[in-house]
């Protein structure tokens, strides 16, 4: 049992990646740790138990990484995928402390693997956790257990007493045992974001966030943000933004991670409820357009859509979880689909006419493309006429968002008037937004939580000595 | 379609798992996994038979249960495995042998014995059972060698036969032709990860049995009960050349090799099977093919009976016990025997043979 009664060094609110690395580093810095953690044990971890790897710098290549990735190709595509959305300072710290990680997080019993299979392309800048995020964060329990860190599931905080930017305890609801008030010389907020939360979704989405998708459990409901951003806590990020991604729209409400996702987008042609194409489907090469989909579906009427294809293509992405549904014409694939067939017809017919001979290669920007087609499809535009022909439904499904509190290099928050808080430090997504203002680069979540919680657990476990 | 509902759910958990794929670093399966796109019967048993039950993949799944997709592969992969074992088993109307295995292996074990004590007792005075038999020959007295040799020679062809017969069907049916001794790189590779039982391993940290943490030491406890078999294998091996070749009959001084080779093996024969079971009882039942545990456990303890009568005999061979043991003794090993086809003896061969396979899929994918 642990004892609440006590005064802790360090209370840590959430348990995923960045409240355990910050948990570890406290505790091994010799303070009497306390985390917190929503969920119930099975879920818990938050958005970590749905990742799979971490991108860190590094000189020379390694047992996994096939080569360098130095410090500066890093902040090279960090300013890419944020279009210059990032805290310069905050994010060269970063860069140059995921160097050290590499090992680091190695010595609290995470194992890396070599990337195999269909994760290549990540080979050099990215290392991939043997057995994925769960195994990653059983590490670090199994570590943080072993080094006397106290742990909590199924403890929400209901409620956050702050004085000036002074945190002075928590109050803690537990299914057995009520409510109670937790104190600590410290806080480290790493709770996540509000993905979770449809209510808050709907307050920039309107009611289309009831079509919305949750990729991770239901617990990342953004409560702690809410309460520091409403005690004086400086904010971060754009609050209207997430990261969505088109996934099956058979998939659950939440916590379908990451066996969900489709890639097959383009190989062939993506309609709305109304059988219109929307987008160009072709833009750029997967990942890197991986991103969008969500976005452009939830702007779709009822926030549907199907990607549509033919047999040619099915063994041209990795296997999916929900099969693709069949017809053996357009016609009735799109009775399948409830759309409309003569429409669903005049649009595939019109694309196939459109497209113009090409040399296809999926690697490249190829020269397969349409002419005369608005959208256009500029790159792997193929004929769609070999039955069956099949269709994956697909619903806006939400990562993450990147509303947060502002810190600094030592993961304090920054209070409204600029002044650095007292006692109160923040690691991971609660904070990304310091860094990754939008977009995102795979594996970069991660980073951003085994660094920051590091520094949060260190810098926390210091200031409650003082 | 599946033949089976276990197949049906196997099919069910490679297709989530095909779309995952997180765990292609823990051991052989996930890789097999990631080279099929659909699976038949045969690759589903094929993985089922790959797979070790070291329980990583159930620990490091964020599918697996309570969540709704209820991702369980060590258990659904167990309960294939066993059914595989009837499936492929010679002649099949023997199959149902391992629907009650625990029965059939303890009715036949204590007929095994039953039989040699009144064998025994019938060919031989109450003096010859009762008699203090020391050097050379000492045990034909009791029951003639060449009876000896037959018995057990029939035992062991059958059984051999049986196995032969078992594993060519499931050989055929995982996708593999008839004639597999050109490829002499996939058997190295295969006995060398059976051997060091490479898979069994948790993907590095050690197996998953109690609970999330990775401290189960089946692994060690497995080592000894496969190897102790050897030894006690080659002891008779060495023993039947010492008899033909050189006619030097048993038993033989506690130095020489049979004995040597016997006692040691005994000694793993021992240890191990107790082993196995206190991990098996401590097992998480949500990893485990509980209808099985019979089967399991008739297994681990006719190995035991085998060493614990073996070094008994040994023991008190100069005693006028030696008859009642040699009894004994014989008939575990006879029933030991003519089981092999027909009990838990056949996942050591079915897991062999699909590494092997596995190995020489790896080579055929470039690896």
């Amino acid at each position: 049992m642990v004892d609440l009664t006590r005064r802790f060094d360090v209370l840590v609110i959430g348990g995923g990646n960045a409240a355990l690395c910050a948990a570890i580093s406290a505790r091994r810095a010799g303070a009497a740790v306390l985390v917190l953690e929503g969920a119930p044990k099975f879920y818990r971890g938050g958005n970590t138990r749905h990742t799979r790897n971490m991108r860190c710098a590094h000189d020379a290549a390694t047992e996994i990484l096939t080569g360098p990735y130095t410090e500066e190709e890093f902040w090279q595509d960090l300013l890419l995928v944020t279009g210059g959305q990032t805290d310069e300072e905050l994010a060269r710290f970063m860069i140059h402390e995921s160097k050290d990680i590499l090992n680091w997080i190695v010595e609290q019993g995470v194992r890396w693997q070599p990337s195999l299979g269909g994760t290549l392309s990540l080979g050099r800048t990215n290392s991939f956790f043997l057995g994925g995020g769960r195994a990653m964060l059983n590490a670090l329990y199994r570590t943080a257990e072993q080094l006397g860190v106290d742990i909590l599931y199924d403890a929400e905080v209901i409620d956050l007493k702050i004085d000036d930017g002074m945190f002075l305890s928590a109050a803690l609801k537990q299914p057995v045992g009520g409510r109670t008030e937790v104190r600590a010389s410290t806080l480290v907020a790493a709770a996540g974001g509000f993905e979770a939360n449809i209510e808050w979704l709907k307050e920039h989405w309107g009611e289309a966030a009831d079509n919305f998708l949750i990729r991770g459990t239901p617990y990342n409901r953004g409560s702690i943000l809410k309460m520091l951003l409403a005690k004086g806590v400086q904010e971060i990020g754009d609050p209207t933004q997430c990261h969505a991604v088109a996934i099956d729209a058979r998939a659950p409400k939440f916590d379908g991670g990451i066996i969900t996702r489709h890639d097959s987008v383009v190989f062939g042609v993506v309609v709305n409820k109304l059988a219109q194409r929307f987008y160009d489907e072709g833009e750029d090469i997967w990942p890197k357009r991986y991103a969008i989909w969500g976005r452009l579906v939830a702007a779709q009427p009822d926030q549907i859509a199907y990607i549509i294809f033919d047999s040619t293509v099915v063994t041209s992405f990795m296997p999916t979880l929900f099969p693709p549904i069949a017809g053996s014409t357009i016609g009735e694939l799109a009775g399948k689909l409830e759309l409309d067939p003569v429409a669903l017809e005049t649009t595939i017919a019109d694309f196939n006419a459109a497209v113009r001979p090409g040399t296809f290669d999926h690697t490249i920007l190829d020269d397969c493309r349409t002419e005369g087609l608005t959208p256009p499809k500029t790159h792997w535009a193929r004929r769609i006429e070999t039955p069956p022909y099949l269709a994956y439904p697909v619903r806006p499904g939400i990562t993450f968002t990147y509303l947060g509190t502002r810190v600094n290099r030592q993961a304090r928050m920054l209070m409204k008037d600029g002044k650095p808080s007292a006692n109160m430090f923040a690691a991971g997504e609660i904070m990304a937004g310091n860094v990754l203002g939008k977009g995102y680069a795979a594996g970069i979540g991660m980073t951003i939580g085994s660094v920051f919680g590091r520094v949060a657990g260190q810098e926390a476990a210091k200031n409650a000595r003082n | 379609m599946h033949g089976t509902r276990i197949l049906q759910e196997a099919d069910r958990l490679m297709t989530v798992c095909n779309s995952c794929r997180y765990c292609e670093g823990l051991c052989a399966v996930f890789p097999a996994m990631e080279m099929r796109r659909a699976f038949s019967d045969g690759d589903l048993n094929y993985l089922a038979n790959l797979c070790h039950a070291c329980g990583a993949c159930y620990t490091d799944c964020q599918f697996s249960p309570p969540h709704e997709f209820n991702v369980d592969v060590p258990k659904t992969l167990a309960t294939a495995r066993a059914e595989s074992y009837a499936t492929y088993a010679w002649p099949h109307a023997f199959a149902g042998a391992f629907a009650r295995n625990g029965l059939v292996i303890s009715l036949v074990a204590a007929l095994s014995v039953a039989a040699f004590i009144f064998g025994f007792a019938a060919i031989n005075d109450r003096d010859v059972l009762y008699g203090i038999h020391t050097g050379p020959g000492a045990f034909y007295r009791l029951m003639p060698h060449n009876a000896m040799a037959l018995l057990f020679g029939a035992a062991f062809l059958y059984a051999i036969v049986a196995l032969v017969m078992s594993v060519r069907a499931f050989w055929r049916d995982i996708g593999e032709p008839v004639g597999m001794t050109t490829d002499a790189k996939a058997l190295f590779q295969a006995i060398r990860d059976a051997g060091e039982l490479r898979y069994l391993d948790g993907g590095g940290v050690g197996c998953f049995n109690e609970d999330d943490q990775p401290t189960d030491r089946r692994k060690l406890y497995h080592h000894l009960t496969f190897y102790g078999f050897v030894l006690c294998f080659a002891a008779t091996c060495v023993g039947t050349l010492y008899h033909y070749l050189f006619a030097r009959e048993a038993p033989y001084a506690w130095w020489d090799l049979p004995v040597v080779l016997g006692t040691l093996g005994g000694i793993g024969l021992l240890i191990g099977p107790i082993g196995l079971l206190i991990e098996k009882w401590k097992r998480d039942p949500v990893l485990v093919d509980e209808q099985r545990m019979g089967m399991d456990t008739a297994f681990i303890v006719m190995l035991f009976l085998t060493s614990i009568t073996g070094l008994a005999l040994l023991l008190w061979r100069e005693t006028a016990s030696m008859g009642p043991l040699l009894a004994l003794h014989l008939g575990v090993v006879f029933a030991l025997f003519i089981t092999m086809p027909y009990g838990k003896f056949v996942h050591g061969i079915y897991r062999f043979v699909a590494l092997v396979r596995y190995a020489r899929e790896r080579q055929m994918m470039g690896e």
